[in-house]
């Protein structure tokens, strides 16, 4: 088979460069194949951040000629022969080293995300649930947290500055699952809308395209919390409700 | 030396492992009040919990009411062919299923019956549909429940750190971990009073594995070099069903929830072979006939199970028998059918992520073409020896829980029966450990000189930038184990993989590394990650030379057949002046009132 020609970025914060590689290519591979043959035979220090290699983990998450892929479920017999592979890190997240880069920005954003708060069980000390109540909610626990919906996401690709105050794809996923989950009380609409920046997401879709998991995360996900902080709001029947009885509207749910 | 750590933290509980069993454990001993700090080797949430698909073994008996703790210890006890800790194997039983309505309490979405309980799935080995699940990634929906829970509890979690020695204080007990950022290459010590092991398995020292990359054995090395017991490394799991091509994913789980939704096993000739190999202990209980086997799935009752879900062992084994007589597929494994039985959205809607793997990665549509499958290394029974009730191991301060400990499953674990063993045992550790803790009210103390020496340890590989690489070393432990401690052994090639391992062990030590950067340094990651592999590679190969007969996840051509004095004992793997030896133990008796739900047993 012809030899692959492979651009690797590589460096660190203070700066970096597309370095060119030549490998061998061979049958059935998948792009993170290749750049684990140019470590273990050309660049013994390459860094790279890998678990599964089987598309379950979301640790690979790199932009592959510019477009945010998973490394281990990009086989390389889509590109043209003779096609250059271009690997870069996501350009969201700040460079640790070559393909690495710091995801902290997310976990400190999960970690501020309201726990589900369960309520009772029923009298026979279980918990019913229906499939069809649940089937959105396990949609949304497909995610395999690979970033790649936070990465593509220009209100914090293209503004860091957003990070303050903007929570991302990913996160208004996890907050539609708890915010439809069966078993929650919580409401942390409110939270959502002013902290967590819900209003700054224009729904141009780019997150739902990148996903592997294949999440509709703006159509099943944040535009329903859209209607719901404006049904939430400015509702004058759940308004009304709100001072008179001082809860929501729709649920027995507790504002956080 | 000691310029090289400038940072150093103290906890109750060092948990070293972010899987399902280190979750738990953390969950476990933060609400018993003790600071915890979980450290992991990835990101949280990537651990290999997250890769198991089929589901979580435990007798809720949702679907079968007929179901309970004694028919689930018994499975397991027979899948394990009687060689496992009965008592862990008790506590497992009965624990599982609160362990489960838990983690649906804290958020996981279980698949429901129609009654809104949680659904129930057949596997291997389980008399009844037992396993809770969600689709075919059970394992996601484990790990990111027990995330999530452990996130909103002020739990310190220390990402991508790798830990390279356990160390201790004056009395002997273990009192600290010494591990190192990857992304800054710098130093980190942990003081603690009580350290958990949760760091999994060792399937990357063989070629075709399921393991991801972490799967490296340090849990088990870490213990063993510290001085703890290892009991069962002969007892390596080959999962039946991984991918065969293409070669780059060759060994890649294939869900046994295929087989437990209605997947059929055919050799080259389109027979369905396993009819020929079910064995005397589990005829009375398995369908002799194709049709007996087909009415099964609908009518438990009046039908005995089909032989494809027997236990994995067995199932391993006669693919790989099928193999050697040449009547295997194209790329060297069997074919494993579910087009041909079950209609394209019922299996787009049960096996989601395996039709989405295939599609994506090896160009077959699961729901047209059968699957080309064939045995792949995945779990070790094996591990940490620990007390059954406490999880604590030999070594004073250290506890151990998950795919690191051993005992739980004897010779061979049923599918389902890991994740239950997660949670069970990590909660259990996390307890015990939690409570050692809170008993001791002084500050630990360690000698500045075995910090030293672990600091040098662990810089070594730098200082030998002219050694041989680290992915050529690592490659040809795979290889070895691959070839001469594999899914088939005999005495030549296991004598031949001790001379291997002993030349190995000299290449291990004089892999190096370029020090270009310590940060995210891969050849320096790889070459620390040998001194597990090979310590774990050499306590699987000394073992299964010494056990002269044939039992679960251990299969000698030369000694075909189980031996009774075998039965009788456990292989014990310790470490002493670094020398590995192996000693036979006898193997813990059961009560009379849990050998009663034996009687009626072949032996």
């Amino acid at each position: 088979m012809p030899d692959l020609n492979v651009k690797l970025w590589r460096g660190d914060e203070n700066g970096g460069e597309l370095v060119d590689y030549k490998i061998e290519a061979q049958e059935g591979e998948v792009v993170l194949d290749v750049v684990h043959r140019i470590q273990a035979t050309q660049a013994p220090d390459l860094a790279v951040r890998w678990n599964c290699k089987a598309g379950k983990c979301g640790s690979c998450s790199a932009e592959i000629n510019g477009k945010p892929s998973l490394m281990c479920m990009t086989r390389t017999n889509v590109f043209e022969p003779g096609q250059t592979i271009t690997i870069t890190p996501m350009k969201t997240f700040p460079i640790i080293r070559d393909l690495v880069t710091d995801v902290s920005f997310n976990f400190k954003m999960l970690k501020q995300v309201p726990a589900l708060k369960p309520k009772p069980k029923e009298k026979d000390g279980t918990y019913r649930m229906f499939q069809q109540d649940i089937d959105r909610g396990q949609e949304f626990r497909k995610c395999i947290e690979c970033f790649l919906c936070q990465d593509v996401c220009h209100v914090i690709r293209d503004h860091d500055d957003n990070k303050m105050h903007y929570a991302g794809p990913r996160l208004f996923i996890r907050y539609a699952d708890l915010e439809m989950h069966p078993l929650d009380t919580n409401d942390r609409l409110d939270l959502l809308q002013d902290k967590m920046g819900l209003g700054m997401c224009n729904i141009t879709k780019c997150c739902t395209e990148v996903c592997p998991e294949h999440i509709h995360i703006t159509d099943n996900a944040i535009i329903p919390l859209k209607e719901r902080v404006v049904g939430d709001r400015y509702d004058p029947l759940a308004w009304l409700g709100k001072k008179i009885f001082k809860k929501s509207k729709t649920s027995e749910k507790q504002k956080v | 030396m000691t310029d090289e750590l400038n940072e150093i933290h103290s906890y109750d509980v060092v948990i070293i492992g972010a899987g399902g069993a280190g979750l738990r454990a953390a969950i476990e001993a933060r609400s018993l009040g003790c600071t915890v700090a979980i450290v992991c080797k990835s990101l949280l949430g990537k651990a290999h919990t997250v890769m198991a698909e089929g589901g979580i073994a435990a007798a809720l008996g949702n679907v079968w009411k007929e179901d309970n703790w004694k028919v689930h210890f018994r499975d397991t006890m027979r899948g394990g062919k009687m060689l496992n800790n009965y008592r862990m194997a008790e506590l497992h039983a009965k624990e599982a299923p609160e362990r489960v309505l838990e983690l649906e309490e804290w958020g996981a979405l279980f698949d429901r019956t129609k009654d809104g309980l949680i659904l129930q799935r057949d596997f291997g080995g389980h008399k009844y549909a037992r396993l809770a699940h969600v689709g075919d990634r059970t394992g996601l929906e484990l790990i990111r429940t027990l995330q999530q829970k452990a996130t909103s509890m002020d739990i310190d979690v220390f990402m991508e750190c790798k830990i390279v020695k356990l160390l201790k204080d004056s009395s002997g007990a273990v009192a600290g971990a010494l591990g190192f950022w990857r992304n800054s290459g710098e130093f980190v010590l942990f003081k603690g009073k009580s350290f958990i092991l949760a760091a999994g398995g060792i399937g990357k020292s063989w070629k075709f594995t399921s393991n991801s990359w972490e799967s490296t054995g340090d849990g088990h090395a870490l213990a063993a070099l510290a001085g703890a017991d290892l009991i069962d490394m002969e007892f390596v799991q080959f999962h039946p069903t991984g991918m065969v091509w293409p070669l780059s994913v060759r060994g890649l789980l294939v869900t046994e929830g295929v087989r437990g939704d209605g997947g059929i096993l055919k050799n080259s000739l389109g027979k369905r072979f396993m009819f020929d190999y079910i064995p005397e202990m589990f005829a009375k209980e398995t369908a002799d006939s194709e049709e007996e086997g087909d009415r099964w799935y609908d009518d438990k009752a009046n039908n005995r199970r089909p032989p494809e879900l027997l236990p994995r062992d067995e199932v391993a084994r006669s693919i790989n028998s099928e193999v050697k007589a040449g009547r295997g597929s194209p790329h060297g494994g069997v074919f494993l059918d579910i087009a041909s039985r079950r209609s394209p959205e019922y299996i787009k809607r049960r096996l989601p992520s395996m039709y989405h793997q295939f599609k994506e990665l090896a160009d077959v549509d699961i729901t047209k073409t059968p699957m080309e499958i064939g045995p792949t290394c995945h779990y070790v029974m094996g591990g940490v020896r620990v007390d059954p009730d406490t999880a604590a191991s030999t070594l004073e301060g250290l506890f151990a829980a998950g795919e690191v400990a051993g005992g739980m499953h004897g010779s061979n674990r049923l599918g389902g029966n890991s994740l239950s063993d997660l949670v069970v045992f990590g909660k259990r550790a996390g307890e015990h450990a939690a409570k050692r803790a809170l008993g001791i009210s002084k500050e630990v103390q360690i000698e500045e000189a075995e910090i030293n020496l672990a600091l040098s340890e662990a810089l070594a590989p730098f200082n030998r930038s002219d050694g041989e690489n680290p992915f050529t070393v690592q490659h040809e432990i795979q290889e070895t184990m691959q070839n001469l401690v594999g899914i088939i052994r005999n005495q030549s090639e296991l004598e031949q993989a001790q001379v291997e391992i002993e030349k190995l062990k000299t290449r291990v030590s004089q892999a190096g590394a370029t020090i270009s950067s310590r940060r995210f340094n891969s050849a320096w990651h790889t070459a620390l990650d040998l001194i597990s592999m090979i310590t774990v590679s050499e306590s699987v190969a000394k073992s299964a030379l010494i056990r002269k007969e044939s039992r679960g996840g251990h299969t000698r051509e030369d000694y075909p057949k189980p031996d009774p004095e075998f039965g009788k004992i456990n292989h014990v793997v310790r470490i002493s002046n670094k020398e590995m030896s192996v000693v036979a133990e006898p193997l813990p008796q059961m009560t009379p009132e849990l050998a009663e739900i034996f009687k009626d047993d072949v032996k």
